[in-house]
């Protein structure tokens, strides 16, 4: 297992870290309403690593993941996904990088029109060459993973938040990918189905040996990281492991 | 991707669609309004325009001999009728039949109103019409006086059919002049007359005794079998003086259509009607397309964070489109077929479907569905998918 240090923050480490952002500055708005919400990042993160990053809203910690999950163009400084750099990177190719990237979100975000199971086949619709039916199947598979293996198919609307979030989960990984961001996936659930919901995550993100890096406010969860980096005013730094949420402010 | 089938998807467009009935039943009901629109707009105009042939479809003839100065069936100038003799001396002509032809104004005997009816004044024993009835019946008109009457005239004639059937003794005026009804014929309305009447051609000089010694205003010329109307047509179009118009009995009829759309408004009303339509259906269709495309706007983002190209996307909503197209068409095209029922019995009017007009209008829903898929499509640039977070 990966031991948490503050020198793990810096560049340090061998070309083959998920991430890899260094000098990191980013900003909203033009002229006299220019402000900066990164600044001087710097961040690795290693395969099958489970990082939580914890802060004050507006700090950039949402930012950042949309840097990191190739949603959004870099401005300044570099970040490095699976080794490719998204400085100058095309369109094109931050779509491609995504199909890569399992991304949760604060609302499931799942598609109101489908099933359980159609809206699982949607992420693994995106792998090349399966049929219809080893997608299928393979959706299947993640929704028994996530134990919703006898709610295929239902509609999100007849679901609870807690089997809805886990829907989306197992959407995110039937695209097997290697790197898992996640923005507060816990912020709907009570403390029982959030606790479950990040300990399925991160059980089947070591399966996979997926990198994971999550953004929470939930000082409940904080003991399924390998590491803790907190985030201020744009700026990033690793936290002590705290015992139970005490470390937050 | 090796072969077709691994890239059988889940039909997002479909369930998109379908997974909201009432809106979907919304959007179906515009569409096949639309159609409806376009439909009976075409219909009408096509109607109108095979109204105006009516009798001309019933000559029987292969050429047709009509003054220069003829510019449609309500207004036939009069040539000389030696030009049909003349036209006799070419060896393909087997038989000419010279046709009288005027608005003659008739009196309902019910109730004295007095009305323009079209009146053809032809020999007796030569063949007009190919018509049965009028064969066996012509034969009455060979004294003067007698007419043969249109039942398929409109009511504002009076009620001749059932009065003649009852076997009553149906007197009344022409131009005039005491005609006595010897017989039916049925032949319809047509655009420029309400009904017909079918006499001699003596009793037609009666009626009107100012017609100019020798002046018809239609010439019907039958060829031998096996002859090629074109040609012959040719022929005598060279040889007759420029007193006379050759045509053809299709020509005869297009120069008839002709005149109903370019000279009349008719054309244009019903073609803007169609075009009214058209545009409606956009609207109706962007409507629904633009709310469906916002309303799913997180999602879309959501499939573009995935790593779902905005390719996949637009083709998505294309899909939808061509989806409501084919949904809203049938519905459109019952609806069509269900009126042209009703207005021809409401009106004798030849409204019918042609596989042509199915066609067009099934061709107008479609690219009316796809450009307002494409319009909607640009509200897809708004799927933002950094925003989701």
């Amino acid at each position: 297992m990966y031991t948490p240090s503050p020198e793990a923050l810096s560049t340090s480490t061998s070309g083959l870290a998920t991430i890899s952002v260094q000098g990191l500055n980013h900003w909203y708005g033009r002229g006299s309403m220019e402000r900066q919400v990164l600044q001087g990042v710097d961040l690795e993160i290693q395969p099958g690593e489970v990082v939580l990053l914890t802060g004050p809203s507006g700090c950039g910690k949402t930012t950042l993941l949309t840097l990191v999950g190739a949603l959004r163009s870099v401005m300044e400084g570099s970040v490095r996904v699976f080794g490719e750099e998204l400085n100058g990177s095309s369109r094109q190719q931050r779509q491609c990088l995504r199909r890569s990237i399992g991304m949760i979100f604060q609302g499931h975000n799942l598609l109101r029109c489908l099933t359980a199971e159609q809206n699982v086949q949607m992420g693994a619709d995106l792998l090349p060459g399966l049929g219809f039916r080893a997608r299928r199947d393979l959706a299947r598979e993640w929704l028994r993973l996530v134990g919703l293996g006898d709610q295929l198919g239902k509609l999100p609307h007849d679901l609870s938040g807690g089997q809805k979030q886990r829907v989306a989960i197992a959407r995110a990984l039937a695209t097997h990918p290697r790197l898992l961001l996640a923005d507060e996936p816990t912020a709907a659930l009570d403390s029982r189905s959030g606790r479950e919901v990040v300990d399925l995550l991160r059980s089947l993100a070591r399966d996979q040996d997926c990198a994971v890096l999550m953004v929470t406010h939930d000082p409940r969860i904080l003991d399924v990281a390998d590491r803790l980096l907190q985030m201020e005013d744009g700026r990033l730094w690793s936290a002590d492991r705290p015992p139970g949420g005490a470390g937050l402010r | 991707m090796p072969s077709l089938w691994p890239s059988r998807r889940i039909p997002l467009a479909w369930l998109l669609l379908t997974r909201q009935p009432m809106r979907l039943a919304v959007a179906l009901a515009g569409i096949a309004f639309a159609g409806i629109l376009m439909f009976v707009q075409l219909g009408f105009r096509d109607g109108l325009f095979e109204a105006s042939i009516t009798l001309h479809k019933l000559f029987d003839t292969d050429l047709v001999l009509i003054s220069p100065r003829t510019t449609s069936s309500v207004a036939m100038a009069g040539f000389p009728r030696r030009r049909l003799v003349q036209a006799m001396a070419h060896p393909a002509v087997a038989g000419v039949s010279p046709v009288h032809w005027n608005l003659l104004s008739w009196r309902n005997p019910e109730n004295r109103a007095t009305r323009s009816i079209l009146v053809l004044g032809f020999e007796p024993l030569d063949p007009l019409l190919q018509d049965d009835s009028l064969r066996r019946q012509a034969p009455l008109l060979s004294q003067r006086g007698r007419v043969l009457f249109d039942e398929r005239s409109r009511q504002e004639f009076g009620p001749i059919g059932p009065w003649f059937r009852q076997g009553r003794l149906i007197e009344t005026e022409v131009a005039g002049k005491r005609v006595r009804v010897v017989g039916l014929v049925a032949l319809g309305p047509s655009f420029g007359a309400d009904g017909n009447l079918l006499t001699s051609g003596e009793t037609f000089l009666w009626l009107m005794p100012n017609t100019p010694a020798g002046s018809i205003e239609l010439g019907l010329i039958r060829l031998e079998p096996g002859s090629d109307p074109a040609k012959v047509a040719a022929d005598l179009r060279r040889q007759l003086p420029q007193d006379v118009v050759v045509y053809s009995k299709q020509g005869f009829q297009d120069f008839e259509k002709n005149y109903w759309a370019t000279s009349t408004a008719i054309g244009f009303i019903f073609t803007l009607g169609s075009a009214m339509g058209f545009v409606v259906g956009c609207v109706i269709v962007y409507q629904i397309l633009h709310g469906d495309v916002s309303d799913h706007l997180p999602e879309y983002a959501t499939l573009m964070a995935m790593g779902y190209p905005l390719r996949d996307l637009l083709g998505v909503v294309a899909r939808e489109g061509l989806l409501l197209s084919l949904l809203g068409y049938g519905p459109a095209l019952a609806a069509a077929l269900g009126l042209y029922g009703l207005v021809r019995s409401a009106t004798g009017l030849p409204v019918a479907m042609t596989s042509g007009r199915a066609l067009l209008v099934f061709g107008l829903i479609l690219v009316m569905c796809m450009v307002s898929a494409g319009l909607a499509m640009r509200r897809l640039a708004d799927a933002d998918p950094a925003e989701i977070f």
